[in-house]
Protein backbone atom coordinates (compact mmCIF):
# COMPACT_ATOMS: atom_id res chain seq x y z
CA UNK A 1 0.00 0.00 0.00
CA UNK A 2 1.18 3.49 -0.81
CA UNK A 3 1.73 6.24 1.72
CA UNK A 4 -1.64 7.53 2.81
CA UNK A 5 -0.78 9.61 5.86
CA UNK A 6 -1.22 12.91 4.05
CA UNK A 7 -4.61 12.09 2.52
CA UNK A 8 -7.82 13.45 4.06
CA UNK A 9 -10.24 11.37 6.09
CA UNK A 10 -11.80 8.48 4.19
CA UNK A 11 -15.14 9.11 5.86
CA UNK A 12 -16.29 12.40 7.32
CA UNK A 13 -19.76 12.46 8.88
CA UNK A 14 -20.93 15.94 9.89
CA UNK A 15 -24.08 16.69 11.84
CA UNK A 16 -25.98 13.75 10.38
CA UNK A 17 -29.56 13.34 11.53
CA UNK A 18 -31.98 10.78 10.21
CA UNK A 19 -35.67 10.64 11.04
CA UNK A 20 -37.93 8.15 9.36
CA UNK A 21 -41.11 9.77 8.07
CA UNK A 22 -43.46 7.22 9.56
CA UNK A 23 -41.50 6.75 12.74
CA UNK A 24 -41.68 8.31 16.12
CA UNK A 25 -37.99 7.49 16.43
CA UNK A 26 -35.09 9.70 15.51
CA UNK A 27 -32.75 7.03 14.19
CA UNK A 28 -29.69 9.27 14.24
CA UNK A 29 -29.18 12.66 15.86
CA UNK A 30 -26.33 14.98 15.04
CA UNK A 31 -23.66 12.34 14.42
CA UNK A 32 -20.05 13.51 14.02
CA UNK A 33 -17.51 10.92 12.98
CA UNK A 34 -14.26 10.88 11.09
CA UNK A 35 -12.48 7.77 9.86
CA UNK A 36 -8.84 7.92 8.79
CA UNK A 37 -7.22 5.78 6.09
CA UNK A 38 -6.41 2.25 7.29
CA UNK A 39 -8.61 2.67 10.34
CA UNK A 40 -10.86 -0.16 11.54
CA UNK A 41 -13.86 1.39 13.25
CA UNK A 42 -16.62 -0.64 14.89
CA UNK A 43 -20.08 0.73 15.58
CA UNK A 44 -21.65 -1.00 18.54
CA UNK A 45 -24.89 -0.52 20.44
CA UNK A 46 -28.24 -2.08 21.23
CA UNK A 47 -30.96 -2.62 18.62
CA UNK A 48 -32.44 0.67 17.47
CA UNK A 49 -29.34 2.75 18.19
CA UNK A 50 -28.99 3.51 14.50
CA UNK A 51 -25.65 1.83 13.89
CA UNK A 52 -26.86 0.09 10.72
CA UNK A 53 -28.60 3.29 9.66
CA UNK A 54 -25.34 5.18 10.02
CA UNK A 55 -23.54 2.56 7.92
CA UNK A 56 -26.22 2.86 5.24
CA UNK A 57 -26.01 6.63 5.25
CA UNK A 58 -22.25 6.39 4.70
CA UNK A 59 -22.89 3.97 1.82
CA UNK A 60 -25.59 6.23 0.30
CA UNK A 61 -28.16 3.47 0.63
CA UNK A 62 -30.34 5.90 2.58
CA UNK A 63 -30.20 9.68 2.65
CA UNK A 64 -29.74 11.61 5.86
CA UNK A 65 -32.46 14.06 6.85
CA UNK A 66 -29.82 16.63 7.73
CA UNK A 67 -26.03 16.85 7.69
CA UNK A 68 -23.43 15.71 5.20
CA UNK A 69 -21.34 12.63 4.53
CA UNK A 70 -18.09 12.89 2.59
CA UNK A 71 -16.25 9.80 1.41
CA UNK A 72 -12.75 10.38 0.06
CA UNK A 73 -13.61 14.07 -0.13
CA UNK A 74 -16.65 13.43 -2.34
CA UNK A 75 -20.35 13.28 -1.63
CA UNK A 76 -21.54 9.84 -0.53
CA UNK A 77 -23.49 9.51 -3.78
CA UNK A 78 -20.48 10.26 -5.94
CA UNK A 79 -18.38 7.88 -3.87
CA UNK A 80 -20.92 5.10 -4.39
CA UNK A 81 -20.94 5.76 -8.13
CA UNK A 82 -17.15 5.71 -8.21
CA UNK A 83 -17.00 2.34 -6.44
CA UNK A 84 -15.23 3.76 -3.40
CA UNK A 85 -16.65 1.19 -1.03
CA UNK A 86 -17.44 -2.50 -0.90
CA UNK A 87 -20.18 -3.79 1.35
CA UNK A 88 -20.82 -7.03 3.24
CA UNK A 89 -24.25 -7.68 4.74
CA UNK A 90 -25.28 -10.05 7.50
CA UNK A 91 -26.23 -12.56 4.82
CA UNK A 92 -23.74 -13.28 2.06
CA UNK A 93 -26.32 -12.45 -0.67
CA UNK A 94 -24.60 -14.60 -3.27
CA UNK A 95 -26.28 -15.30 -6.59
CA UNK A 96 -27.26 -18.96 -6.68
CA UNK A 97 -26.98 -19.19 -10.45
CA UNK A 98 -23.36 -18.07 -10.43
CA UNK A 99 -20.33 -20.08 -9.42
CA UNK A 100 -18.19 -18.75 -6.56
CA UNK A 101 -15.70 -17.30 -9.04
CA UNK A 102 -18.49 -15.64 -11.02
CA UNK A 103 -19.98 -14.20 -7.84
CA UNK A 104 -16.69 -12.54 -7.00
CA UNK A 105 -16.46 -11.24 -10.56
CA UNK A 106 -19.91 -9.62 -10.45
CA UNK A 107 -18.79 -6.08 -9.49
CA UNK A 108 -15.90 -6.34 -11.96
CA UNK A 109 -18.34 -7.12 -14.78
CA UNK A 110 -20.31 -4.05 -13.77
CA UNK A 111 -17.13 -1.96 -14.02
CA UNK A 112 -16.46 -3.31 -17.49
CA UNK A 113 -13.22 -5.15 -16.73
CA UNK A 114 -11.93 -7.43 -19.48
CA UNK A 115 -12.40 -11.17 -19.09
CA UNK A 116 -8.67 -11.69 -18.68
CA UNK A 117 -8.35 -9.05 -15.98
CA UNK A 118 -11.40 -10.39 -14.17
CA UNK A 119 -9.99 -13.90 -14.15
CA UNK A 120 -6.68 -12.74 -12.70
CA UNK A 121 -8.32 -10.67 -9.96
CA UNK A 122 -10.78 -13.42 -9.03
CA UNK A 123 -7.87 -15.82 -8.65
CA UNK A 124 -6.13 -13.34 -6.33
CA UNK A 125 -9.28 -12.84 -4.26
CA UNK A 126 -9.94 -16.58 -3.99
CA UNK A 127 -6.39 -16.94 -2.75
CA UNK A 128 -6.90 -14.12 -0.25
CA UNK A 129 -9.95 -15.77 1.34
CA UNK A 130 -8.49 -19.26 0.86
CA UNK A 131 -11.26 -20.63 -1.30
CA UNK A 132 -9.31 -21.36 -4.48
CA UNK A 133 -10.47 -24.96 -4.65
CA UNK A 134 -14.11 -23.85 -4.48
CA UNK A 135 -14.00 -21.53 -7.52
CA UNK A 136 -16.41 -23.63 -9.56
CA UNK A 137 -18.75 -24.56 -6.73
CA UNK A 138 -22.14 -22.95 -6.34
CA UNK A 139 -23.10 -20.97 -3.23
CA UNK A 140 -25.43 -23.60 -1.76
CA UNK A 141 -22.54 -26.05 -1.64
CA UNK A 142 -20.64 -23.85 0.85
CA UNK A 143 -21.04 -23.40 4.61
CA UNK A 144 -22.27 -20.09 6.02
CA UNK A 145 -18.76 -19.03 7.02
CA UNK A 146 -17.36 -19.83 3.58
CA UNK A 147 -20.20 -17.93 1.92
CA UNK A 148 -19.37 -14.89 4.02
CA UNK A 149 -15.72 -15.15 2.95
CA UNK A 150 -16.91 -15.09 -0.66
CA UNK A 151 -18.93 -11.96 0.14
CA UNK A 152 -15.80 -10.34 1.55
CA UNK A 153 -13.80 -11.31 -1.52
CA UNK A 154 -16.53 -9.85 -3.73
CA UNK A 155 -16.58 -6.61 -1.72
CA UNK A 156 -12.82 -6.20 -1.99
CA UNK A 157 -12.42 -7.40 -5.59
CA UNK A 158 -12.45 -3.92 -7.12
CA UNK A 159 -10.07 -2.50 -4.49
CA UNK A 160 -12.38 -0.02 -2.80
CA UNK A 161 -10.69 2.20 -0.24
CA UNK A 162 -13.51 1.59 2.23
CA UNK A 163 -15.13 -1.63 3.41
CA UNK A 164 -18.58 -1.40 5.01
CA UNK A 165 -19.65 -4.43 7.04
CA UNK A 166 -23.14 -4.72 8.54
CA UNK A 167 -23.00 -7.45 11.22
CA UNK A 168 -21.21 -9.72 8.73
CA UNK A 169 -20.67 -12.57 11.19
CA UNK A 170 -23.87 -12.10 13.18
CA UNK A 171 -25.52 -15.20 11.75
CA UNK A 172 -22.56 -17.50 12.36
CA UNK A 173 -21.71 -19.66 15.35
CA UNK A 174 -19.16 -18.43 17.89
CA UNK A 175 -16.31 -20.70 16.70
CA UNK A 176 -16.71 -19.72 13.05
CA UNK A 177 -17.07 -16.10 14.03
CA UNK A 178 -13.78 -16.04 15.94
CA UNK A 179 -11.93 -17.75 13.10
CA UNK A 180 -13.35 -15.28 10.58
CA UNK A 181 -12.37 -12.40 12.89
CA UNK A 182 -8.75 -13.53 12.60
CA UNK A 183 -9.04 -13.96 8.85
CA UNK A 184 -10.64 -10.55 8.45
CA UNK A 185 -7.79 -8.92 10.36
CA UNK A 186 -5.22 -10.65 8.20
CA UNK A 187 -7.09 -9.54 5.05
CA UNK A 188 -7.31 -6.00 6.40
CA UNK A 189 -3.58 -5.97 7.08
CA UNK A 190 -2.89 -7.13 3.52
CA UNK A 191 -5.25 -4.76 1.75
CA UNK A 192 -5.04 -1.64 3.90
CA UNK A 193 -8.70 -0.65 3.63
CA UNK A 194 -10.57 1.52 6.04
CA UNK A 195 -13.31 -0.55 7.62
CA UNK A 196 -16.63 0.41 9.20
CA UNK A 197 -17.88 -2.63 11.07
CA UNK A 198 -21.33 -2.84 12.68
CA UNK A 199 -21.66 -5.44 15.41
CA UNK A 200 -23.61 -6.53 18.49
CA UNK A 201 -20.63 -8.24 20.03
CA UNK A 202 -18.39 -6.31 22.40
CA UNK A 203 -15.50 -8.77 22.24
CA UNK A 204 -15.63 -8.85 18.45
CA UNK A 205 -15.55 -5.05 18.30
CA UNK A 206 -12.61 -4.78 20.69
CA UNK A 207 -10.66 -7.59 19.06
CA UNK A 208 -10.95 -6.19 15.52
CA UNK A 209 -10.92 -2.45 15.85
CA UNK A 210 -8.61 0.49 16.06
CA UNK A 211 -11.55 2.42 17.50
CA UNK A 212 -14.91 1.37 18.92
CA UNK A 213 -17.77 3.85 18.56
CA UNK A 214 -20.41 3.13 21.21
CA UNK A 215 -23.91 4.24 20.29
CA UNK A 216 -27.07 4.68 22.36
CA UNK A 217 -30.67 4.59 21.19
CA UNK A 218 -33.62 7.00 21.07
CA UNK A 219 -32.34 9.11 19.58
CA UNK A 220 -29.35 7.36 18.01
CA UNK A 221 -26.25 9.11 19.31
CA UNK A 222 -22.58 8.45 19.85
CA UNK A 223 -22.24 7.67 23.55
CA UNK A 224 -18.48 7.50 23.50
CA UNK A 225 -15.43 6.34 21.60
CA UNK A 226 -12.88 3.83 22.91
CA UNK A 227 -9.41 3.78 21.36
CA UNK A 228 -8.21 0.18 21.11
CA UNK A 229 -4.48 0.15 21.73
CA UNK A 230 -3.99 -3.61 21.51
CA UNK A 231 -0.83 -4.39 19.52
CA UNK A 232 -0.85 -5.86 16.03
CA UNK A 233 -0.80 -8.53 14.78
CA UNK A 234 -3.63 -9.72 16.96
CA UNK A 235 -3.86 -13.45 17.58
CA UNK A 236 -5.90 -15.91 19.58
CA UNK A 237 -3.82 -14.87 22.58
CA UNK A 238 -5.02 -11.27 22.25
CA UNK A 239 -8.41 -12.36 23.55
CA UNK A 240 -6.74 -13.56 26.75
CA UNK A 241 -4.64 -10.46 27.41
CA UNK A 242 -5.60 -8.41 30.46
CA UNK A 243 -5.67 -5.23 28.34
CA UNK A 244 -8.30 -6.88 26.16
CA UNK A 245 -10.53 -7.41 29.20
CA UNK A 246 -10.00 -3.85 30.38
CA UNK A 247 -11.11 -2.53 27.01
CA UNK A 248 -14.10 -4.89 26.88
CA UNK A 249 -15.12 -3.61 30.32
CA UNK A 250 -14.70 -0.03 29.22
CA UNK A 251 -16.98 -0.57 26.20
CA UNK A 252 -19.50 -2.47 28.30
CA UNK A 253 -19.67 0.30 30.90
CA UNK A 254 -20.22 2.90 28.21
CA UNK A 255 -23.10 0.80 26.92
CA UNK A 256 -24.50 0.35 30.45
CA UNK A 257 -24.21 4.00 31.36
CA UNK A 258 -26.14 5.05 28.32
CA UNK A 259 -28.42 2.08 28.43
CA UNK A 260 -30.28 2.71 31.65
CA UNK A 261 -33.45 3.36 29.75
CA UNK A 262 -33.08 0.26 27.60
CA UNK A 263 -35.85 -2.30 27.34
CA UNK A 264 -35.05 -5.61 29.04
CA UNK A 265 -34.59 -7.50 25.75
CA UNK A 266 -32.15 -4.86 24.54
CA UNK A 267 -30.24 -5.19 27.78
CA UNK A 268 -30.00 -8.91 27.10
CA UNK A 269 -28.42 -8.23 23.73
CA UNK A 270 -25.51 -6.52 25.41
CA UNK A 271 -24.55 -9.50 27.53
CA UNK B 1 -38.66 -43.72 -17.18
CA UNK B 2 -39.51 -47.22 -15.98
CA UNK B 3 -42.23 -45.80 -13.79
CA UNK B 4 -43.73 -43.90 -16.73
CA UNK B 5 -43.84 -47.12 -18.80
CA UNK B 6 -45.41 -48.94 -15.85
CA UNK B 7 -48.17 -46.34 -15.55
CA UNK B 8 -48.78 -46.52 -19.31
CA UNK B 9 -49.15 -50.29 -19.05
CA UNK B 10 -51.50 -49.89 -16.10
CA UNK B 11 -53.66 -47.39 -18.02
CA UNK B 12 -53.90 -49.74 -21.01
CA UNK B 13 -54.82 -52.56 -18.62
CA UNK B 14 -57.47 -50.42 -16.92
CA UNK B 15 -58.95 -49.40 -20.28
CA UNK B 16 -59.28 -53.04 -21.40
CA UNK B 17 -60.53 -54.22 -18.00
CA UNK B 18 -63.20 -51.50 -17.94
CA UNK B 19 -64.20 -52.45 -21.50
CA UNK B 20 -64.43 -56.13 -20.62
CA UNK B 21 -66.40 -55.63 -17.35
CA UNK B 22 -68.94 -53.23 -18.85
CA UNK B 23 -69.47 -55.33 -21.98
CA UNK B 24 -69.80 -58.64 -20.12
CA UNK B 25 -72.16 -57.26 -17.42
CA UNK B 26 -74.10 -55.10 -19.86
CA UNK B 27 -73.80 -52.01 -17.66
CA UNK B 28 -74.83 -48.80 -19.42
CA UNK B 29 -73.81 -46.26 -16.81
CA UNK B 30 -72.44 -43.69 -17.47
CA UNK B 31 -72.35 -44.68 -21.13
CA UNK B 32 -72.76 -47.76 -23.25
CA UNK B 33 -69.44 -49.49 -23.77
CA UNK B 34 -68.82 -51.12 -27.12
CA UNK B 35 -66.12 -51.17 -29.79
CA UNK B 36 -67.24 -47.73 -30.99
CA UNK B 37 -67.27 -45.84 -27.72
CA UNK B 38 -64.12 -47.59 -26.48
CA UNK B 39 -62.20 -49.33 -29.25
CA UNK B 40 -59.68 -51.94 -28.13
CA UNK B 41 -56.13 -50.74 -27.62
CA UNK B 42 -54.89 -53.19 -30.24
CA UNK B 43 -57.49 -51.91 -32.74
CA UNK B 44 -56.10 -48.41 -32.28
CA UNK B 45 -52.58 -49.75 -32.51
CA UNK B 46 -53.34 -51.66 -35.70
CA UNK B 47 -54.99 -48.61 -37.23
CA UNK B 48 -51.60 -46.89 -37.38
CA UNK B 49 -50.31 -49.50 -39.82
CA UNK B 50 -53.26 -49.40 -42.22
CA UNK B 51 -54.22 -46.69 -44.69
CA UNK B 52 -57.25 -44.65 -43.63
CA UNK B 53 -58.42 -44.47 -47.21
CA UNK B 54 -57.61 -46.54 -50.27
CA UNK B 55 -54.54 -45.52 -52.24
CA UNK B 56 -53.14 -43.68 -49.20
CA UNK B 57 -50.01 -44.47 -47.21
CA UNK B 58 -50.37 -46.03 -43.75
CA UNK B 59 -52.21 -43.86 -41.19
CA UNK B 60 -49.07 -43.42 -39.09
CA UNK B 61 -47.27 -41.82 -42.03
CA UNK B 62 -50.17 -39.51 -42.73
CA UNK B 63 -50.47 -38.55 -39.07
CA UNK B 64 -46.75 -37.95 -38.61
CA UNK B 65 -46.83 -35.70 -41.64
CA UNK B 66 -49.74 -33.76 -40.22
CA UNK B 67 -48.10 -33.68 -36.78
CA UNK B 68 -44.99 -32.14 -38.33
CA UNK B 69 -47.18 -29.44 -39.87
CA UNK B 70 -48.93 -28.74 -36.57
CA UNK B 71 -45.56 -28.82 -34.78
CA UNK B 72 -44.33 -26.11 -37.15
CA UNK B 73 -47.32 -23.92 -36.26
CA UNK B 74 -47.01 -24.66 -32.55
CA UNK B 75 -43.24 -24.04 -32.49
CA UNK B 76 -43.62 -20.72 -34.27
CA UNK B 77 -46.45 -19.77 -31.93
CA UNK B 78 -44.45 -20.90 -28.92
CA UNK B 79 -41.37 -18.95 -29.94
CA UNK B 80 -43.30 -15.83 -30.79
CA UNK B 81 -45.45 -16.11 -27.67
CA UNK B 82 -42.44 -16.64 -25.43
CA UNK B 83 -40.65 -13.59 -26.82
CA UNK B 84 -43.74 -11.36 -26.71
CA UNK B 85 -44.65 -12.65 -23.25
CA UNK B 86 -41.14 -12.04 -21.94
CA UNK B 87 -40.79 -8.55 -23.40
CA UNK B 88 -44.25 -7.62 -22.12
CA UNK B 89 -43.28 -8.81 -18.63
CA UNK B 90 -40.06 -6.77 -18.68
CA UNK B 91 -41.95 -3.65 -19.74
CA UNK B 92 -44.67 -4.17 -17.14
CA UNK B 93 -42.10 -4.85 -14.42
CA UNK B 94 -40.43 -1.51 -15.09
CA UNK B 95 -43.47 0.69 -15.57
CA UNK B 96 -45.81 0.34 -12.61
CA UNK B 97 -48.47 2.48 -14.22
CA UNK B 98 -48.64 0.24 -17.30
CA UNK B 99 -48.79 -2.80 -15.07
CA UNK B 100 -51.82 -1.49 -13.22
CA UNK B 101 -53.50 -0.36 -16.43
CA UNK B 102 -52.77 -3.31 -18.68
CA UNK B 103 -52.68 -6.39 -16.49
CA UNK B 104 -56.48 -6.68 -16.22
CA UNK B 105 -56.74 -6.66 -20.01
CA UNK B 106 -54.03 -9.25 -20.37
CA UNK B 107 -55.90 -11.50 -17.98
CA UNK B 108 -59.12 -10.65 -19.78
CA UNK B 109 -57.61 -11.64 -23.13
CA UNK B 110 -57.50 -15.24 -21.98
CA UNK B 111 -61.16 -15.40 -21.03
CA UNK B 112 -62.18 -14.97 -24.67
CA UNK B 113 -62.60 -18.43 -26.20
CA UNK B 114 -59.94 -18.99 -28.83
CA UNK B 115 -62.56 -20.38 -31.25
CA UNK B 116 -64.39 -17.06 -31.09
CA UNK B 117 -61.46 -14.95 -32.18
CA UNK B 118 -59.74 -17.37 -34.56
CA UNK B 119 -61.78 -16.29 -37.63
CA UNK B 120 -60.86 -12.66 -37.02
CA UNK B 121 -57.20 -13.52 -36.61
CA UNK B 122 -57.25 -15.34 -39.94
CA UNK B 123 -58.98 -12.41 -41.57
CA UNK B 124 -56.50 -9.88 -40.18
CA UNK B 125 -53.30 -11.82 -40.44
CA UNK B 126 -53.54 -13.83 -43.64
CA UNK B 127 -53.66 -10.98 -46.19
CA UNK B 128 -50.39 -9.56 -44.86
CA UNK B 129 -48.47 -12.82 -44.82
CA UNK B 130 -45.98 -13.73 -47.55
CA UNK B 131 -46.78 -16.82 -49.58
CA UNK B 132 -44.66 -19.23 -47.58
CA UNK B 133 -46.53 -18.31 -44.39
CA UNK B 134 -50.03 -18.34 -45.89
CA UNK B 135 -52.49 -20.41 -43.90
CA UNK B 136 -50.27 -21.80 -41.17
CA UNK B 137 -48.99 -18.36 -40.21
CA UNK B 138 -52.41 -17.37 -38.93
CA UNK B 139 -52.61 -20.56 -36.88
CA UNK B 140 -49.21 -19.78 -35.38
CA UNK B 141 -50.56 -16.39 -34.32
CA UNK B 142 -53.48 -18.13 -32.60
CA UNK B 143 -51.01 -20.41 -30.78
CA UNK B 144 -49.06 -17.27 -29.82
CA UNK B 145 -52.19 -15.87 -28.24
CA UNK B 146 -52.39 -18.86 -25.90
CA UNK B 147 -48.65 -18.97 -25.25
CA UNK B 148 -47.75 -15.44 -24.28
CA UNK B 149 -50.09 -15.25 -21.31
CA UNK B 150 -48.52 -17.72 -18.85
CA UNK B 151 -45.08 -16.40 -19.86
CA UNK B 152 -46.03 -12.80 -19.09
CA UNK B 153 -47.70 -13.56 -15.76
CA UNK B 154 -44.96 -15.86 -14.47
CA UNK B 155 -42.02 -13.84 -15.75
CA UNK B 156 -43.50 -10.73 -14.16
CA UNK B 157 -43.60 -12.54 -10.83
CA UNK B 158 -40.11 -13.88 -11.42
CA UNK B 159 -38.65 -10.46 -12.23
CA UNK B 160 -40.13 -9.13 -9.02
CA UNK B 161 -38.89 -12.11 -7.00
CA UNK B 162 -35.29 -10.84 -6.83
CA UNK B 163 -34.03 -10.66 -3.25
CA UNK B 164 -34.31 -7.06 -1.94
CA UNK B 165 -30.83 -7.41 -0.42
CA UNK B 166 -29.47 -8.45 -3.80
CA UNK B 167 -31.08 -5.34 -5.29
CA UNK B 168 -29.43 -3.27 -2.58
CA UNK B 169 -26.10 -4.88 -3.44
CA UNK B 170 -26.61 -3.82 -7.07
CA UNK B 171 -27.28 -0.30 -5.79
CA UNK B 172 -23.91 -0.26 -4.05
CA UNK B 173 -22.34 -1.03 -7.45
CA UNK B 174 -24.31 1.88 -8.93
CA UNK B 175 -25.64 -0.68 -11.41
CA UNK B 176 -27.78 0.59 -14.29
CA UNK B 177 -31.36 -0.64 -14.67
CA UNK B 178 -30.14 -2.63 -17.64
CA UNK B 179 -27.44 -4.37 -15.57
CA UNK B 180 -29.90 -5.06 -12.75
CA UNK B 181 -32.28 -6.57 -15.30
CA UNK B 182 -29.79 -8.89 -16.99
CA UNK B 183 -27.52 -9.77 -14.09
CA UNK B 184 -30.12 -10.08 -11.35
CA UNK B 185 -33.80 -9.89 -12.30
CA UNK B 186 -33.72 -12.14 -15.35
CA UNK B 187 -31.57 -14.89 -13.80
CA UNK B 188 -33.77 -14.78 -10.70
CA UNK B 189 -36.85 -15.13 -12.88
CA UNK B 190 -35.63 -18.16 -14.86
CA UNK B 191 -37.27 -20.80 -12.65
CA UNK B 192 -40.56 -18.88 -13.02
CA UNK B 193 -40.03 -18.42 -16.74
CA UNK B 194 -39.43 -22.13 -17.29
CA UNK B 195 -42.46 -23.23 -15.33
CA UNK B 196 -44.44 -20.88 -17.59
CA UNK B 197 -42.74 -22.29 -20.69
CA UNK B 198 -43.79 -25.79 -19.64
CA UNK B 199 -47.41 -24.63 -19.56
CA UNK B 200 -46.91 -22.69 -22.77
CA UNK B 201 -45.41 -25.69 -24.55
CA UNK B 202 -48.60 -27.73 -24.25
CA UNK B 203 -50.81 -24.65 -24.70
CA UNK B 204 -49.10 -23.88 -28.01
CA UNK B 205 -49.87 -27.38 -29.35
CA UNK B 206 -53.49 -27.12 -28.23
CA UNK B 207 -53.63 -23.61 -29.69
CA UNK B 208 -52.28 -24.81 -33.04
CA UNK B 209 -54.75 -27.70 -33.26
CA UNK B 210 -57.71 -25.53 -32.31
CA UNK B 211 -56.49 -22.78 -34.61
CA UNK B 212 -56.66 -25.20 -37.54
CA UNK B 213 -60.36 -25.87 -37.00
CA UNK B 214 -61.92 -22.54 -38.06
CA UNK B 215 -59.22 -21.89 -40.65
CA UNK B 216 -60.20 -25.06 -42.47
CA UNK B 217 -56.56 -26.12 -42.91
CA UNK B 218 -56.31 -29.81 -43.83
CA UNK B 219 -52.54 -30.18 -43.46
CA UNK B 220 -52.38 -30.52 -39.67
CA UNK B 221 -53.74 -32.64 -36.85
CA UNK B 222 -56.70 -30.28 -36.39
CA UNK B 223 -57.84 -31.04 -39.93
CA UNK B 224 -57.40 -34.76 -39.28
CA UNK B 225 -59.48 -34.53 -36.10
CA UNK B 226 -62.34 -32.80 -37.95
CA UNK B 227 -62.12 -35.37 -40.72
CA UNK B 228 -62.01 -38.49 -38.53
CA UNK B 229 -64.75 -37.07 -36.32
CA UNK B 230 -67.15 -37.40 -39.22
CA UNK B 231 -66.32 -41.10 -39.61
CA UNK B 232 -66.22 -41.87 -35.91
CA UNK B 233 -69.22 -44.22 -35.89
CA UNK B 234 -67.60 -46.37 -38.59
CA UNK B 235 -63.91 -46.19 -37.70
CA UNK B 236 -63.44 -44.77 -34.22
CA UNK B 237 -59.88 -46.08 -33.97
CA UNK B 238 -58.69 -43.48 -36.47
CA UNK B 239 -59.73 -40.54 -34.27
CA UNK B 240 -58.19 -42.28 -31.27
CA UNK B 241 -54.97 -42.82 -33.18
CA UNK B 242 -54.95 -39.10 -34.05
CA UNK B 243 -55.48 -38.22 -30.39
CA UNK B 244 -52.52 -40.39 -29.41
CA UNK B 245 -50.29 -38.55 -31.89
CA UNK B 246 -51.62 -35.15 -30.73
CA UNK B 247 -50.88 -36.08 -27.11
CA UNK B 248 -47.41 -37.32 -28.07
CA UNK B 249 -46.72 -34.00 -29.80
CA UNK B 250 -47.74 -32.06 -26.68
CA UNK B 251 -45.56 -34.29 -24.52
CA UNK B 252 -42.62 -33.86 -26.91
CA UNK B 253 -42.89 -30.06 -26.61
CA UNK B 254 -43.08 -30.35 -22.84
CA UNK B 255 -40.03 -32.62 -22.65
CA UNK B 256 -37.97 -30.27 -24.84
CA UNK B 257 -38.70 -27.41 -22.44
CA UNK B 258 -37.81 -29.54 -19.41
CA UNK B 259 -34.50 -30.54 -21.03
CA UNK B 260 -33.74 -26.91 -21.88
CA UNK B 261 -34.44 -25.94 -18.29
CA UNK B 262 -32.03 -28.60 -17.04
CA UNK B 263 -29.36 -27.21 -19.34
CA UNK B 264 -29.87 -23.52 -18.51
CA UNK B 265 -30.99 -23.17 -14.93
CA UNK B 266 -28.53 -23.67 -12.13
CA UNK B 267 -30.18 -23.61 -8.77
CA UNK B 268 -29.97 -25.20 -5.39
CA UNK B 269 -31.36 -28.72 -5.25
CA UNK B 270 -34.91 -28.57 -3.86
CA UNK B 271 -34.13 -30.48 -0.68
CA UNK B 272 -31.60 -27.91 0.53
CA UNK B 273 -33.54 -24.87 -0.63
Amino acid sequence: MSEVTATPAVVRVEGVTKTFPRGYVTALENIELEIAPREFVSLIGPSGCGKSTLLRVIGDLIEPTAGTVRVNGKSARQARRDGDYGIVFQEAVLYDWRSIAKNIALPLEMLGWSRQRRRERVAEMLDLVELTSFADHHPWQLSGGMQQRVAIARALSFEPSLLLMDEPFGALDEMTRERLNLELLSIWEQTGNSVVFVTHSISEAVFLSSRVVVMSPRPGRIAGVVEIDLPHPRTVDTREASRFFELVTEVRELLRMRGEHLLPEEEAVLE
Amino acid sequence: MGLVALVAAALVGFWELYHWVWVSTGWTWPFVVNDTSMPHVWTIYNAFGEPAQVNQPALINVLLHKAAFTAKEAAAGFGLGAVIGFVLAVVLAHVRLLQRGFLPYIVGSQTVPILAIAPMVVLWVNPRLPGSLQGWGAVAVIATYLTFFPVTINTLRGLQSADPRALELMRTYAASRWAVLWKLRVPASLPYLFSALRLAATASVVGAIIGELPTGLQDGLGGAIINFNQYYSIEPQELWATNVIAAALGIAFFVIVVLAEKAFVRRAPEETA
